[in-house]
């Protein structure tokens, strides 16, 4: 049932010339974005916590960019980039970030919590391994309208992957049979705690095994090979065979959040190929397989900057909400809200 | 003929998997074993599936239900018991309670927490856990105490697009019975008064309401009339009509069978306090049961919570205060 895909390193000749450049292009498109980050939450102007993925791009990219409208994404903290590949937009990504009334959180949420639903783009929680259940029961109302074919993708860190949330929910999407891709970034760390310090088995792709469902593995530093493997994934999980667990193995090239200067990191680690920057290895990548030269990445590279400079120009220039124009109801039906705030607008 | 509490909960169910294609019910057993209460007795064979067994993961099982709320669909999840709850806690609290709130999306779910202490059940077959969602925003606290109630409460439960913490009390199933099912319902939100008095107001909820009307009946030889307020929702908190009552009557006591520190008792005196002081002719007084968990033996249990005869007596301290 296990099937371990191959750990590639060279070009994918079962991958579309256009795809790889699309992708690659959300790539550079979501460094950009998050580079810009960084420099807001240095320069103070962000409000709360920035995290970022750095370093992730790659494999974020190859998790969304083979789902269709109609598919569900439950991304998580460091997924910027298969955000982007699902249609969020850097607009919104700054809205957030920055409180815009105009956001899709309104404010009332900020950085990585947002989403539109109802576009299928989910909208994670701070608790680790709860979007799981979520993402499968998303599936799961599908399929009873009867749908076919829809396929739900949801990625977690080697940390997540302690929860009971994360067990539960990848158990009983196995035993409803639902077309799931979990995605697990193993980025060696969750914050501070190394993957010694968090699980016990020899490869988190055992636990596949464990549950009942296929499993792949894959080099998430390396653009076409986690672009090779989450095609396979999300191929089968759309062909009805199940859940699938996709295993990538990389490193987190920046702290927690920006608040964190990872100096836990064990720096044989950054040296070693799990420390590669998957940017570099894709361009290399990219003008080796004749996909693209180096002058088309510098392009491409100063497009995406001058996107996130104008998407920023938007989203600096728009208000927050306003604490007297908000309804202050957490419940839709007008008429069981309870009503009792000892606050009250003076 | 006549229907029980348990069997108006089953059909008002199987009544709104037949009126909304949308309804399914998730849960531990609830398939073609009907439930460990027998509360989806045949729905799985009525309604094939549409009513399934999950595996023993409160929180996935809660975590589903948000999902497929999300898209549209209006799951009725069943925790086998209110106290299993807390492993469904975190979905029901952080995600399916804060999905309106943050994303404009509602979350119309149903989550059925068969609630409260019965003869020998213990420690973790018996709470009552309606305070702890009600202390949480974007969640309607249902607490029916009658059979009518059970009916047309589960209805309204599964059609309002919020989510809904539907706190059904075991100790009613199978003894608390009704003619027939009703026609009409009175609107959820809205407290009721189930006995009409003078001379104090007795505020409860479900199981207590019945120790609180045989107390009241208790003291109609004494010569007091005691009205007693079924709140029937915890959340919303039907404070107009407690004011209301309080004004009529000048003193109060509330009843239920939580857990003192920081409940519902505690939240309707602090609202009359607060916003009614002046009715008062007399300190308002509460009863809970006791701060430890639910005892097993009976003899304990008997002496954990509010019984008629307890608050009858504490009726009499509050009507010579």
């Amino acid at each position: 049932m296990v099937t371990a895909a191959k750990e590639k390193t060279v070009a994918c000749n079962d991958l579309d010339p256009a795809l790889l450049v699309r992708a690659y292009r959300v790539m550079l498109l979501a460094r950009a974005t998050e580079d810009k980050l960084a420099s807001l939450y240095r320069a103070g102007m962000i409000k709360g916590g920035v995290f970022l993925g750095k370093g992730q791009e790659a494999l974020s990219t190859a998790s969304s960019i083979f789902l269709k409208k109609g598919d569900i994404f439950g991304p998580l903290i460091r997924d910027q980039a298969g955000r982007l590949a699902f249609g969020d937009t850097v607009l919104d990504t700054f809205r957030t970030y920055l409180g815009s009334a105009k956001g899709p959180m309104r404010g009332r949420d900020g950085n990585i919590h947002r989403g539109r639903p109802r576009e299928g783009y989910y909208a994670m929680i701070s608790h680790l391994g709860a979007l799981v259940p979520v993402v499968a029961g998303g599936l799961y109302a599908r399929r009873l309208r009867g749908e076919t074919g829809v396929v739900g993708v949801t990625s977690i860190g080697d940390g997540g992957t302690s929860t009971g949330a994360f067990h539960e929910g990848v158990n009983l999407a196995a035993v409803e049979r639902l077309p799931l891709v979990v995605v697990i970034a193993n980025n060696q760390y969750a914050y501070s705690t190394p993957n010694s310090r968090q699980f016990a088995c020899a490869d988190l792709l055992d636990k596949a095994a464990g549950y009942g469902i296929a499993g792949f593995k894959c080099d998430g530093t390396d653009p076409f090979a986690s672009l090779e493997t989450l095609q396979l994934a999300v191929q089968a999980a759309r062909e009805g065979r199940g859940p699938q667990m996709v295993v990538a193995t990389l490193l987190r090239l920046v702290g927690h959040g920006e608040h964190d200067d990872a100096g836990y990191v064990d720096a044989a680690l950054r040296q070693a190929n799990v420390g590669r920057d998957c940017l570099e290895v894709g361009a290399t990548q990219l003008i080796e397989s004749d996909v693209a030269t180096a002058d088309d990445i510098a392009v491409w590279t100063k497009e995406a900057q001058a996107e996130v400079e104008d998407a920023l120009n938007i989203a600096q220039r728009e208000k927050g909400p306003d604490p007297a124009e908000e309804d202050w109801q957490a419940i839709s039906t007008e008429r069981l809200a309870d009503g009792h705030h000892d606050l009250e607008d003076e | 003929m006549s229907v029980t509490y348990l069997e108006a909960i089953r059909a008002a169910q199987e009544k709104a998997l037949a009126d909304d294609p949308r309804v399914f019910i998730y849960g531990q057993d609830v398939g073609s074993f009907g439930g460990a209460f027998k509360a989806t007795k045949n729905l799985a064979a009525e309604f094939p599936g549409r009513v399934m067994d999950a595996p023993l993961s409160e929180d996935a099982i809660v975590g589903l239900a948000v999902g497929a709320a999300i898209e549209g669909a209006r799951p009725i999840v069943e925790m086998q018991f209110a106290d299993f709850s807390t492993v469904g806690f975190n979905q029901i609290v952080n995600q399916a309670a804060t999905l309106y709130y943050r994303t404009d999306i509602p979350c119309p779910i149903v989550v059925r927490l068969p609630s409260g202490g019965t003869l020998g059940a213990g420690p973790f077959h018996s709470q009552s856990m309606e305070a702890v969602y009600a202390h949480y925003p974007g969640l309607v606290v249902m607490t029916p105490a009658t059979v009518e109630d059970a009916y047309s409460m589960m209805l309204e439960a599964v059609s309002i697009d919020d989510p809904v913490i539907f706190c059904e009390h075991k100790l009613l199933y199978y003894h608390l019975k009704a003619d027939k099912l009703p026609d009409t319902a009175q609107p959820v939100g809205k407290a009721r008064i189930a006995r009409a008095g003078r001379d104090a107001t007795v505020v409860t909820y479900s199981a207590m309401l019945h120790e609180s009307l045989q107390a009241a009946e208790d003291l109609v030889e004494e010569g007091w009339q005691i009205e007693v307020i079924d709140l029937r929702t915890v959340k919303p908190l039907d404070t107009d009509t407690i004011l209301a009552s309080v004004a009529r009557t000048g003193r109060l006591l509330v009843v239920g069978e939580a857990w003192p520190w920081g409940g519902v008792n505690a939240e309707v005196i602090s609202r009359v306090a607060t916003e009614g002081f002046g009715l008062l002719d007399a300190a308002p007084m509460r009863l809970n049961a006791r701060d430890t968990p639910v005892p097993y033996h009976p003899d304990l249990w008997a002496a954990h919570r509010p019984t008629a005869s307890v608050i009858a007596a504490r009726l009499r301290q509050l009507l010579t205060q």
